[in-house]
């Protein structure tokens, strides 16, 4: 009897030994809070490469970055989703991907590849830009602001929320719109207008929408947030009663929105770099592409996606969009954000 | 009591062999094992990497250390202030629920208990309809044009309402046990009521008083949801700023001086609390809590329960009051009107939390992350009770060693949260997304809380109880299961509670250790309020109103649960 267990127990250390028969690899993928996609899509990935993929949210999108630089000697993922060109240069600096010329990416246009090494692929883009709460403006009989010049003019006093630049990343955004706009130092000048026409600033984008912003549900005092261009579709896909019209909209004027693209890599020291190669071109194919609209607010960067109906009615894009190269945000962002610190909020 | 042994078997002559035998310099590292492993483990070890790995001698430049000492002014001055502010709340209250009895005490008890889980979003969404620029109190006075959020005001009467019920439960706790007849020979030797209280009670307390206004003060100090929130970008303590250098500005050395000032600013308050509180601490016979509980008699005494129920009620429920109604409020129906107050009523939020309405690979229904919730928090409970009462144990009769290790049993809760979730990301790496992390991190923050509730009611216990027993005969398992166990029974409660509610509410830790797909009820609320949409909003509330429901529940079943072999004496 002794014996008959002694075996089993030789045989069972035995086959934990032994080499693991073709059971589905696990990919990591590490990304930011925001990140959402459909159930059936990571499955049909699953599916046809005989994997499990598993997601490791880590914050913000600036969280989620430095936590995957502080690991970057034992990477906790694979493959890293999410960073955006506000942070792009941090990223590739820190040296944390590996290059990788996906095939998918000749569909691509040439205004998202950001990256000419190849680490960073673009995947998705959206606006950064004002929201306006409509029945605010027309029960007033108030004009839309049409600039970022409007916004310092006596009738929008107080009307205004916008988010800290240091804590959030629309914030940073729309600070980097205005810093295009003035140029550096004159967007100083400007937010100091802003200020004295009563601009409110708060943390995050969570209490600017739901707290502060009267368009919301939380019905705030404030008629114009800084928020996305999509958020308009959003307040109609996610009303409680279906809506015929949304109750926001984004102002589109010259450099009031500010172009968000982020990327896709896959992580330096991978142990899987097939797969992770695999899931890359996934993420850049049409059937991710067209399942991200509605799960992030977020445009696909291939081209050809339909889009929901919500999007192509209430959502807006900037037809020109501030820009300004990662490289600068990268050389400038802590002094842009320490100076407009002093003028803002001291 | 049942003290008379009936015959000394095997069992009891081994406890007796190793009562002679075990001296008592070796019973207390025995004591001490677990706890210091599990902290050695789980937090100096990720500590320690993470100030290795990122501090750095060039981060003490002098516009460095300006920062840093403008912030620590700050931090301190409205944690003091906050401390203060919390006890002159607390002490009414805790001697309210401790000496008088009234209808709905429980209830109100078990009330003031759910702010210290609440996830800080809703406690701001809650201060905001009642206070906030459309909030109840300018409906009510339309004139009073007061800004709420953004001001010191708001954080003082968050921190206020967050921690209120530490001071109640730790000084009530300890009031409810006082020996009346302290109080009655001061009042016969001619002392008036005042004077028996400041005179008699007031020294008495000092021990819990302090052990509760160092753990307000510490949670204070460590505060940054409250600040960033409600305070407003205007504002920002150590953590806040420890948060901004390390994750937005990457600024990582700075980030790790900031985190050695909050460390050894915690160590320097628990060492002097450790000081105040040894020299103080009193034996004193154990009475059961019913028998100091009566229903106010003189009329001044009905005026003090009636006014302080009414007070407590009103600070503590309104906010709260404001989820649930928004929970079931029409919220974005006729935009054109809103200026109106909607009165309709839906319970379209509730239903459509069982919806997985985008097909999302993350959506988990209501009823899944309450069961994450509660197993993180039975889990939390278990652990930092078994871990908590060897501590609580061999912190009640100090050594040398003891003075030195209990302060730093009290650096888990002075130590900044976003450092340590770094520390645990380079200590564990892979090992990030096990589920069992999640409970141990809530371990972390509840075992300081755990330990001083446990503490100073070990303390109390008179040695010449446990000495008759243990004369009579009795085992020290039967001298604790009679003795001891009786008196800690409710002080157990307490700490379970406490363990109870931090784990439900706690949000920072939890995000960052657990996997996606299984999220607690805070985690899935921030979720919720991370997408326009007044579907997502009003999910938020119903969630949020979850939470409140099962935490109040929660906390009432505790109280009332029988505990084996707890008679009442």
């Amino acid at each position: 009897m002794k014996r008959i267990l002694y075996i089993s127990l030789f045989v069972f250390l035995l086959s934990a030994c032994a080499p693991k028969p073709s059971g589905p690899q696990t990919l990591t993928v590490m990304t930011h809070d925001s990140f959402a996609v459909s159930e059936n899509v990571v499955q049909a990935f699953e599916q046809a490469n005989n994997a499990k993929v598993t997601f490791i949210k880590s914050g913000d999108t600036g969280a989620a970055l430095n936590k995957a630089i502080l690991t970057k000697d034992a990477p906790l993922a694979d493959v890293f989703y999410g960073v955006d060109n506000t942070f792009l240069s941090r990223a590739l600096d820190a040296d944390i991907y590996e290059p990788y010329d996906s095939p998918a990416l000749k569909n691509i246009p040439a205004e998202f590849q950001l990256d000419p090494s190849r680490r960073a692929l673009p995947v998705d883009y959206g606006d950064v830009c004002i929201n306006y709460d409509k029945a605010y403006f027309a029960s007033r009989n108030l004009p839309i602001p049409q600039s970022l010049e409007d916004l310092t003019k006596p009738e929008y006093k107080g009307l205004l929320v916008v988010e800290n630049p240091a804590t959030s990343s629309p914030g940073l955004a729309f600070l980097l719109a205005t810093v295009k706009h003035f140029g550096d130092p004159n967007y100083l000048g400007y937010w100091k207008d802003l200020r004295a026409n009563g601009l409110v600033v708060v943390d995050g984008w969570e209490t600017a929408y739901y707290t502060n912003f009267s368009g919301s549900s939380g019905k705030g005092p404030q008629p114009m947030v800084v928020s996305y261009g999509t958020s308009p579709a959003a307040e109609v896909m996610f009303a409680q009663t279906p809506l015929s019209d949304s109750p926001t909209a984004s102002i589109i004027g010259p450099d009031t929105c500010f172009r968000q693209i982020e990327f896709v890599g896959i992580l330096k020291g991978t142990q899987r770099r097939a797969l992770a190669e695999k899931f890359v071109d996934f993420a850049l194919g049409a059937q991710f592409q067209a399942d991200m609209p509605a799960q992030m607010f977020v445009y696909p960067v291939a081209p050809n996606i339909t889009l929901p109906d919500a999007f192509v009615k209430y959502s807006q894009t900037a037809p020109q969009p501030a820009a300004i190269s990662p490289a600068d945000i990268a050389a400038n962002r802590d002094a842009w954000i320490q100076n407009w610190t002093d003028a803002v909020l001291r | 009591m049942t003290l008379f042994p009936r015959h000394v078997d095997a069992k009891t002559r081994r406890h007796n062999f190793l009562r002679a035998f075990a001296p008592a310099w070796l019973k207390c590292p025995l004591l001490w094992f677990l706890p210091l492993l599990f902290l050695g483990v789980f937090f100096f070890l990720p500590l320690f990497k993470i100030l290795a790995f990122t501090f750095d001698l060039s981060a003490l430049t002098t516009s460095n250390l300006q920062l840093a000492f403008r912030v620590l002014l700050f931090t301190f001055y409205q944690a003091l202030l906050s401390t203060f502010l919390t006890l002159l709340a607390g002490l009414p209250s805790a001697y309210l629920f401790a000496r008088y009895d009234f209808r709905g005490k429980s209830l109100l008890r078990a009330l003031t208990a759910v702010p210290f889980m609440l996830p800080t979003v809703v406690v701001a969404a809650g201060f905001n309809a009642l206070l906030g620029p459309r909030g109840w109190v300018s409906v009510i006075f339309p004139l009073s044009s007061f800004q709420f959020t953004g001001t010191l005001g708001a954080i003082l009467l968050a921190h206020i309402f967050y921690n209120t019920t530490i001071v109640i439960r730790i000084v009530g706790n300890a009031l409810s046990r006082f020996d009346p007849k302290l109080e009655q020979a001061a009042r016969s030797l001619g002392a008036d009521s005042r004077r028996a209280w400041w005179n008699v009670t007031l020294p008495l307390l000092r021990p819990p008083l302090l052990a509760a206004a160092l753990l307000v003060f510490l949670f204070d100090f460590t505060s940054f949801g409250v600040i960033l929130l409600l305070g407003g970008p205007r504002f920002a303590t150590l953590e806040v700023e420890i948060y901004i250098q390390a994750l937005q500005l990457f600024n990582l050395p700075l980030a790790a001086l900031l985190s050695l000032i909050q460390l050894l600013s915690t160590l320097a308050f628990s060492a002097l609390y450790t000081r105040l509180v040894t020299r103080t601490t009193v034996q004193s016979a154990p009475r059961s809590a019913e028998s100091n509980v009566r229903k106010a008699g003189s009329l001044r005494e009905k005026i003090f329960v009636a006014s302080f129920i009414f007070l407590l009620s009103s600070f503590f429920i309104l906010p709260m009051l404001a989820l649930p109604l928004r929970s079931i409020s029409r919220l974005d129906a006729n935009r054109a009107d809103r200026a109106q107050i909607q009165t309709g009523f839906i319970p379209d939020y509730y239903t459509e939390l069982f919806i997985n309405r985008r097909d999302s690979i993350f959506y988990v229904p209501p009823v899944r992350a309450a069961f994450n919730s509660l197993g993180y928090a039975g889990a939390t409970v278990l652990l930092s009770l078994l871990l908590g009462f060897p501590a609580a144990s061999a912190l009640a009769k100090p050594g040398r060693l003891e003075k030195i290790l209990d302060p730093i049993l009290m650096l888990p809760l002075g130590a900044s949260a976003v450092t340590l979730g770094l520390g645990f990301i380079i200590a564990f790496g892979r090992l990030l997304t096990s589920p069992f992390l999640v409970p141990l991190a809530h371990t972390l923050i509840a075992l300081p809380f755990v330990i001083r509730t446990l503490q100073s009611s070990i303390a109390s216990i008179p040695d010449r109880l446990r000495q008759a027993a243990a004369s009579l005969g009795a085992s020290p398992f039967r001298v604790w299961q009679t003795v001891d166990w009786p008196i800690l029974r409710r002080a157990t409660l307490s700490a379970s509670i406490f363990a109870f509610t931090i784990s439900l509410g706690e949000f920072g830790a939890t995000a960052l250790l657990s996997r996606p797909e299984y999220p607690t009820i805070p985690v899935a609320i921030y979720r919720f309020l991370s997408q326009p949409g007044g579907l997502n909003y009003g999910q938020a509330m119903a969630m949020a109103t979850l939470l409140m429901a099962l935490t109040t529940v929660g906390i009432l079943l505790i109280e009332k649960l029988r505990l084996p072999g707890a008679g009442e004496f």
